[in-house]
């Protein structure tokens, strides 16, 4: 999964817009914005936050300035450890061509100090979408952990399987908000990169049109092929 | 056995609900994933959890939970124990790991 890489099997795919959401990470989404520099592919860089609750949210930006500023706020509420290689694997940055820069030494495997909710706020004051990821997942899931939706979550979106239509989680859910329902391939090898996706109508790809296509609004949409 | 014989056995803060502590609790149930304790958890039991999202509440109010003992003094935020008071659910806290404090309970002759 190196920068070049994504980028190549993403245009061959068909995709127009990914976002690049490590786990409590950012630090890679500069490369892979780089190597998309000029191909026509859009690099949301982004995070898979995981909340204090072990529920994953889905943190996604215009700018490595944002996302950045998202990053600064999170380390310090990471879990004081540092990362053991040999169980949880490496934490590589890379450069554009996929070189490797630095190793990270965080462990950024685990929960960060703060709640579902104080996160959404402070993504939506940076400009960021907030989209909880696989929330019917039993680890990690919101549905899983939480086992309702939670009252005061302010999120733009939510994240279901591919193996379950939205109809279906909306049937099977039904105490689910009325809010949109998207499936993303949440992809950590190459071949399973756009597998699933979901179809946006926009008039630029950016967080400001992602938000008004959830809503349908001024003739944006979206759906779930 | 009464919650009231429970605090005292447990050594627990009482963090809502102290004026039903009257109410008997039968049987216990842990766990930290609510999708489990809504499906697992029976009316009337203690449980026992870490977690401490305003969602417990909303459960244990749904599934008429005797009491919630949050263990291992886990951080419970304001709004989780105003939403108690408000909904009339008992919620206790416990400084010792759950194992301790539900060995303590066994030995209590619960």
């Amino acid at each position: 999964m190196i920068p070049p890489l994504i980028v190549d099997e993403s245009l061959h795919k068909g995709l127009d817009i990914i976002a690049i959401t490590d786990h409590n990470a950012t630090a890679n989404a500069a490369a892979v914005m780089e190597a998309a520099h000029g191909t026509g592919l859009t690099v949301l860089p982004g995070m898979e936050l995981q909340a204090q609750e072990e529920v994953d949210l889905l943190c996604l930006f215009d700018t490595l300035e944002q996302a950045m500023s998202w990053q600064s706020q999170v380390t310090p509420l990471l879990l004081p450890l540092e990362n053991d290689p040999e169980h949880f694997g490496p934490q590589f940055v890379v450069d554009t061509e996929g070189n490797f820069v630095r190793e990270e030494l965080y462990f950024y495997q685990g929960p960060a100090q703060i709640s579902l909710e104080e996160a959404a706020r402070a993504v939506h004051a940076l400009g960021g979408l907030v989209i909880p990821a696989h929330i019917t997942r039993p680890a990690k899931g919101l549905l899983g952990v939480l086992g309702l939706w939670p009252p005061h979550l302010e999120a733009d979106a939510a994240e279901v399987s591919s193996r379950l239509r939205p109809s279906e989680a909306r049937h099977r859910y039904p105490f689910l908000p009325d809010l949109p329902l998207i499936t993303n391939s949440d992809a950590h090898w190459l071949d399973t990169l756009g597998q699933v996706r979901t179809i946006y109508s926009l008039a630029a790809p950016t967080i400001a049109e992602l938000r008004l296509a959830l809503h349908s609004i001024d003739g944006r949409s979206f759906y779930v092929p | 056995m009464q919650l009231k014989k429970i605090v005292a056995e447990l050594d627990l803060k009482v963090l809502a609900g102290a004026k039903q502590l009257e109410r008997e609790a039968q049987g216990c149930y842990i766990a930290d994933l609510l999708s489990c304790v809504m499906a697992g958890v029976q009316p009337g039991q203690l449980w026992f959890t870490l977690q401490t999202h305003l969602n417990i509440i909303a459960i244990a109010s749904m599934l008429e939970v005797a009491a919630i003992v949050v263990t291992e003094d886990a951080p419970i935020a304001p709004a989780t124990v105003e939403k108690a008071m408000a909904e009339g659910v008992v919620l206790l806290s416990s400084a010792e790991p759950t194992y301790e404090t539900v060995a303590k309970l066994i030995q209590a002759g619960y």
